[in-house]
């Protein structure tokens, strides 16, 4: 009688959980399984969204915008045009390498060490300082604006990469994120290898950054998949079209290649799904310590 | 003299730490917090040409326009709906998902599969969905409702409610899947020994042990209720929808004006704002702290 009971209870949840997750699966599978479409397929699925049609095309759009899950036709032609027919794309997609690869690695080295400093040794000062981090971290993009504006121009580095990369090495989210961490490794650890004749470096990189390895890699996931989205500081920072990464040109596709976008989605998408295949266990016993605000 | 020498080890070892901020402590300087001072500065001054003194005039200005007014109470009313909401439904989901399920690592990612996906294509689908012919429309169509035009009607903020939870809710069940496997077995044990049922072990001892959790989560769902503007801005443009008129819109579009005083004064404000609820999170940080560690 109690088994039964319990049986219902998890088919029920099971279900539940199934329902969820198929909403959140949706638009990752909507956007796989459109890019297989013809690019005339999903204009006259979509086309009725954006009105700038031209008159040829326009018999085909009916009025409703229809969720297409299923291709009529699978084809890879917008594949092709993508990845073959023009470098533009191919151009963009390293565009955005070029800004988010060295912003996650020279920020998470930088959060290394503050992180690091900040978890030791807390002082009135340092506590203010980290108070201030968090409190930078909590701004919108639109409060750093003007002041990453004002900084760049001064700097010359207007309408540069580094206009957009100095100010995302020196972003406190990480810093926030590690120091939590460290904060949780014993202070016995540290005690022990300082017995044992080990040196500041040899206390940070032998005994610390290997106990907090899960972090890193789910923080370095995290910082990544933001600036891999980026499209503010581009739009503001860097006058030339040519220079943006390939998400500000998604963001700007619906105004001309609909057809193209979801293959050019598909195509961004693939960093971050190899980076969630190699590192999804570490997202999830990474930050398995933090918890409050101070540590 | 054995003594003195360990003084000097702690003091090369504070040393060490102060070192090892400054490169950071250096960049956030000059990246922001000097400019920040700036912005400060131009938030009490009547012009970037003149710089008169005028103390509070901007920001009386500021209160007094009818944009910054709409804005500040949208995002606020956002926030305050929807990182409560993001804290309950992600720790349901992750109660829900500590249950014995089948599969529950494929569930898991599942949930986490927003994270993967570019925002400007997510967008799309946004579009499609709540466009004015769009599918959720026609559903309500064929069920007999009438359609509502969300982009343009006073719902516009529950697709950006949507938005955020459909984002940001696998992540924090992680968190607080993590949380809930690190409370003690025993005392949990030990309580239901002792008869205590399911709801008052949740409510009672596992909730004590999540709060530091809890209170982590609502940092991060704050940080990400203002990063979901981005969503928003695709989705929307410049000058969108009453409802859905955010406050990063107005910074936005006061910025595009070079109206500096007016964004300088807003920037300020919202600082203010945020100090005061990390200092509030703070002492009640204190507070539960205590309690779980006695």
């Amino acid at each position: 009688m109690k088994d039964n009971k319990k049986k219902v209870f998890t088919i029920m949840i099971t279900s539940f959980a199934c329902i969820a997750a198929v909403l959140f699966l949706m638009p990752t599978v909507l956007t796989i399984a459109n890019s297989f479409m013809t690019s005339s397929e999903i204009s006259a699925n979509y086309g009725a969204m954006y009105g700038n049609m031209t008159e040829d095309t326009k018999t085909f759009i009916s009025e409703d915008v229809n969720l297409k899950f299923i291709p009529d036709k699978v084809s890879a032609s917008q594949y092709a045009s993508v990845l073959f027919k023009s470098p533009e794309y191919l151009f963009k997609f390293w565009n955005s390498v070029a800004l988010t690869v060295p912003i996650t690695m020279f920020q998470l080295l930088t959060a290394i060490f503050a992180s690091y400093g900040f978890s030791r040794y807390q002082g009135k000062i340092k506590s203010i300082i980290f108070f201030s981090y968090i409190i930078l971290m909590l701004m919108p993009y639109q409060v750093t604006l003007v002041p990453n504006f004002l900084v760049a121009e001064k700097f010359g580095i207007l309408d540069t990469r580094w206009a957009i990369i100095l100010p995302g090495i020196f972003s406190p989210f990480s810093v926030f994120l590690l120091t939590k961490v460290m904060k949780r490794i014993p202070v016995s650890y540290i005690e022990a290898a300082k017995l044992d004749g080990a040196n500041e470096f040899q206390i940070l990189f032998r005994i610390c950054l290997p106990l907090c390895k899960g972090a890193l890699v789910s923080i370095a996931m995290l910082v990544f998949i933001d600036y891999w989205n980026m499209v503010e500081q581009p739009l503001v920072l860097m006058k030339e079209a040519d220079m943006h990464p390939l998400s500000v040109f998604l963001s700007q596709i619906n105004t001309g290649d609909v057809g193209l976008a979801f293959a050019v989605g598909t195509v961004y998408m693939v960093p971050t799904v190899l980076m969630f295949l190699y590192g999804e266990d570490y997202l999830v016993e990474g930050i398995t310590y933090s918890g409050g605000i101070k540590g | 003299m054995a003594k003195r020498r360990k003084l000097c080890g702690r003091n090369r070892e504070r040393l060490f730490s102060n070192l090892c901020i400054a490169p950071s402590l250096a960049g956030v300087l000059i990246f922001f917090l000097i400019p920040f001072g700036i912005v400060i500065y131009y938030s009490v001054v009547n012009n970037p040409v003149m710089h008169e003194f005028v103390f509070l005039d901007n920001f009386k200005a500021l209160f007094q326009n009818a944009a910054f007014i709409t804005a500040a109470k949208n995002t606020a009313t956002f926030s305050a709906v929807s990182v409560p909401l993001a804290l309950v439904l992600s720790l349901g989901l992750a109660v829900l998902l500590e249950a014995n399920i089948p599969g529950k690592s494929i569930f898991r990612t599942f949930f986490l599969s927003p994270l993967m996906v570019p925002t400007a294509s997510v967008v799309l689908v946004w579009q499609v969905l709540f466009h004015n012919h769009g599918t959720l429309n026609q559903i309500i169509e064929t069920f007999g409702g009438d359609p509502v035009d969300w982009m343009k009607s006073s719902y516009g903020q529950i697709i950006i409610v949507c938005m955020f939870l459909w984002k940001n809710l696998g992540y924090n069940m992680i968190l607080f899947m993590s949380a809930l496997c690190a409370i003690p077995r025993d005392i949990i044990e030990v309580a239901a020994l002792e008869g205590a049922g399911k709801c008052y072990q949740f409510f009672h001892i596992k909730l004590r042990y999540l709060s530091p959790t809890i209170l982590f989560v609502f940092i991060l769902s704050l940080i990400n209720s203002f990063k979901i503007f981005r969503e928003v801005y695709l989705l929307t443009g410049d000058y969108p929808y009453d409802k859905m008129y955010m406050l990063q819109h107005f910074m936005n579009n006061t910025f595009n004006s070079l109206d500096y005083q007016k964004l300088s004064a807003a920037a300020v404000v919202f600082a203010l704002i945020m100090v005061v609820i990390i200092a509030v999170l703070m002492i009640a940080e204190n507070k539960f702290g205590e309690d779980v560690e006695s």
